[in-house]
């Protein structure tokens, strides 16, 4: 590593001795390139999304015009289906991190070549979330109110104060940790550990603390007992370490085969083995929390009730939980079955199906019960709109185009397809 | 044509296209963003404007009203009376669920027609308990029912309030006479506080409220009844605009039974002291640690 690296000293001399206010222009327009430059099944995947994101963008545009009226949200059940993606996002964000820590904390060399991957992942979650708390706000124009010294930012005493920072804070640590990475191997500079691994490192801390504030968010209100509870932070934790893994199996198999970057099997294999024991982490919580809630029974597990088996003839929601944990349980089997454990298919299969199962789980089936029976104990439910749907479909959309442009930008850079000077392209996809 | 001027070109059109899409999908938030003046997006908040800011906003107001609704209204800054401290109390024994406070709450303050708001809910509750759970707010027949007493819920300027310490960008606060308050032109519509509230005491505007300008009481305050912009927060304020200017708010005038009492908590000589000096007095969810100023009470 330190001989190829002095080669490449040598060899980009010109291009290093440029100025960054010359490179990194060239640098972006060559992102920007990149983006846009690929074969049929690259166009046609993001043609599909630009046209799901546009439908999102066409609902919340009328959402503006009309008002929150076009959501199925109402006085009683005050947040729905867009603070439920935004929560599970937030997990999926700080799942992420999952990577970083094999490859950082346990010097995992093969993770450490795809690790970008996971933070890239974060980048896209982040914004998706950021998206979602918009939409959920009647007056997105006074968004700068809460900007510290414009607005008036109510911080520390409100947890969503808190959140903002977090989640900007981590969007930023992220974009600098790849944004460095992938800008030196465009100029052909070797890393400085002083530029990126103090930020890695505050970022895996960083991870869990967006997680655990957004739990606060729901867990600091005492007039409403299906959130006023300890485990919730555990929990979101958790879940954020069961989506995340198993998104990035998924992802890393699909890069495997349709994108140019090595996908040694080290890294999937290491996070499926994070997997097979997150997926009963989550669901022994899930069970604490189960036995806490209908054993003591009383006022306070009305929601619980309500979640799962319905209330004075309102059942919502009952299908989705059941359809939740039949999803989880079944995932969980299956990755520590001696099948699940040979064929590879079986892993993706339960990563879908976990994928999806904490999706429901912690976002309409935490969200929603909260707010059923209501704090008076009305029973009002709650059943997204039409707009609402659109919304989610386009934000997630546009989510997915944004990882999938950025996973395109750094293997270009990182396998040396993109860079100043000829020494770039001779060179691996290590960093 | 070499292929890579065919690439340029294509890649050319599916911008214009794309772009093209993008404009017309945005579209309909043209309804939204023609309805907010410049004025109107960089005002201040409400407690950063100096006295002479507060006049010039308050004509504002009372332009943007004319200009909208086409009703001549006057708004006005009543400020906090040094020396009083603002309290309810609710004698259950008597309110018989006639539900006239409500009534007179959806006029007094300019609440939406459409959907009939109010900030007043009464709750019709079996007798022999206070229990929500088998209470109902939609109850449709003569009162008082028999077996059924009622409780009547509104704001409950908690003293410790749990809509005030989530709010992200202080746009309700507690006043110093210990009325809560909120700052139409400042809240974000996030809905934390209508989550945070243990009593359903908050009320979001999901579309532009409806009423029609001869219906809109033109006695108005800034914090309290003036009409209310869409997408943002709103609750009972005690009446400010008439409570600060000492009349009663418009639900104890409008009780027919004299069940509600509302005074000067720091006034040994008002009704508000006598009740809270005589009777049993308790409030809602004591447990939450909440500090309610409204307080109920049986007769006995």
């Amino acid at each position: 590593m330190s001989t190829a690296n002095t080669t490449t000293t040598t060899v980009l001399a010109s291009a290093n001795d440029e100025s960054h206010l010359v490179t990194y222009p060239r640098f972006l327009w060559e992102c920007l390139k990149i983006s846009f430059a690929g074969g049929p099944i690259f166009y046609a995947w993001m043609t599909l999304l630009t046209a799901l994101a546009l439908v999102g963008a066409n609902a919340w545009a009328n959402q503006m015009g009309e008002g929150m009226i076009l959501t199925n949200m109402t006085d009683h059940v005050s947040w729905g289906l867009y603070i439920a993606n935004f929560t599970f996002g937030v997990g999926l964000a700080a799942g992420a991190v999952m990577m970083v820590i094999p490859a950082y904390l346990y010097d995992d060399e093969e993770m450490h070549d795809v690790v970008i991957i996971g933070e890239l992942l974060a980048i896209a979650a982040i914004i998706v979330c950021v998206a979602f708390v918009i939409v959920d706000m009647g007056r997105p124009d006074r968004l700068w109110h809460m900007i510290p010294g414009l607005g008036r930012f109510h911080w520390p005493m409100s947890m969503l104060a808190w959140d903002v920072l977090v989640l900007n804070g981590y969007l930023l640590l992220n974009l600098h940790i790849t944004g460095y990475m992938i800008y030196s191997r465009f100029i052909g500079k070797p890393l400085r550990r002083t530029w990126y691994v103090p930020f890695v490192f505050l970022s895996v801390a960083w991870a869990i603390s967006i997680h655990t504030v957004t739990a606060f968010l729901y867990t600091g209100l005492g007039s409403r007992p299906f959130w006023n509870d300890a485990i919730i932070a555990p929990r979101f934790i958790a879940s954020a370490f069961v989506t995340g893994p198993a998104f990035l199996i998924l992802a890393l198999n699909l890069i495997r085969r349709l994108g140019r970057l090595e996908i040694p099997d080290g890294p999937i294999e290491t996070l499926t083995s994070i997997l097979r024991v997150t997926v009963w982490i989550n669901l022994f919580l899930l069970s604490a929390e189960v036995f806490t809630q209908f054993y003591t029974g009383g006022t306070h597990a009305a929601s619980a009730h309500y979640l799962y088996f319905g209330l004075e003839g309102k059942r919502a929601l009952v299908p989705w939980i059941w359809s939740a944990i039949a999803l989880n349980g079944t995932a969980a089997v299956i990755l520590i079955s001696p099948a699940g454990r040979r064929h590879a298919g079986l892993v993706l299969v339960s990563c879908v199906m976990t994928f999806t199962g904490v999706w429901i789980e912690k976002g309409m089936g935490m969200v929603v019960p909260g707010f059923v029976p209501s704090t008076m104990h009305e029973l009002v439910e709650y059943v997204p709109s039409l707009t609402e749907w659109k919304l989610t479909v386009g934000i997630w959309a546009m989510g997915i185009g944004i990882f999938t442009v950025a996973v395109k930008i750094a293997t270009h850079m990182l396998t040396g397809r993109s860079g100043l000077g000829p020494a770039a392209r001779s060179r691996g996809g290590r960093h | 044509m070499s292929d890579l001027t065919r690439r340029a070109a294509l890649g050319a059109i599916g911008a214009t296209l794309g772009a093209a899409a993008f404009a017309k999908a945005m579209e309909p938030l043209q309804k939204f963003t023609s309805g907010i003046t410049l004025d109107q997006f960089l005002q201040r908040h409400y407690r950063e404007l100096s006295p002479e800011d507060v006049q010039v906003l308050l004509r504002r107001v009372e332009e943007d009203t004319l200009r909208d609704r086409g009703a001549h209204v006057e708004v006005r800054d009543d400020k906090p009376i040094p020396g009083v401290q603002f309290g309810y109390a609710l004698n259950l024994s008597v309110c018989n669920g006639c539900r006239k406070c409500a009534e007179a709450c959806h006029e007094e303050n300019n609440h939406d027609r459409a959907t009939n708001q109010s900030y007043i809910r009464v709750f019709e509750i079996n007798q022999g308990s206070i229990d929500f759970e088998t209470a109902n707010t939609t109850y449709d027949h003569a009162v008082p029912a028999p077996g059924k007493y009622y409780m009547p819920v509104q704001c409950q300027q908690c003293d410790n309030a749990p809509c005030v310490s989530v709010c992200p960008v202080e746009a309700t606060w507690k006043e110093e006479d210990g009325i809560v308050v909120i700052d139409y032109d400042w809240c974000i519509g996030c809905r934390y506080c209508e989550a945070a509230c243990p009593y359903h005491a908050r009320r979001f505007n999901w579309t532009k409220p409806e009423i029609d300008a001869e219906e809109i009481n033109p006695d108005q305050g800034y914090l309290s009844n003036r009409v209310r912009p869409q997408g943002v927060v709103e609750k009972c304020h005690f009446c400010l605009h008439r409570t600060r200017r000492g009349k009663l708010p418009a639900c104890v005038e409008a009780c027919p039974t004299g069940a509600r009492v509302f005074g000067n908590l720091l006034d040994p000589d008002s009704p508000i002291r006598w009740v809270l000096d005589n009777k049993r007095v308790f409030v809602l969810k004591e447990e939450l640690g909440t500090r309610p100023r409204f307080f109920y009470f049986f007769d006995s």
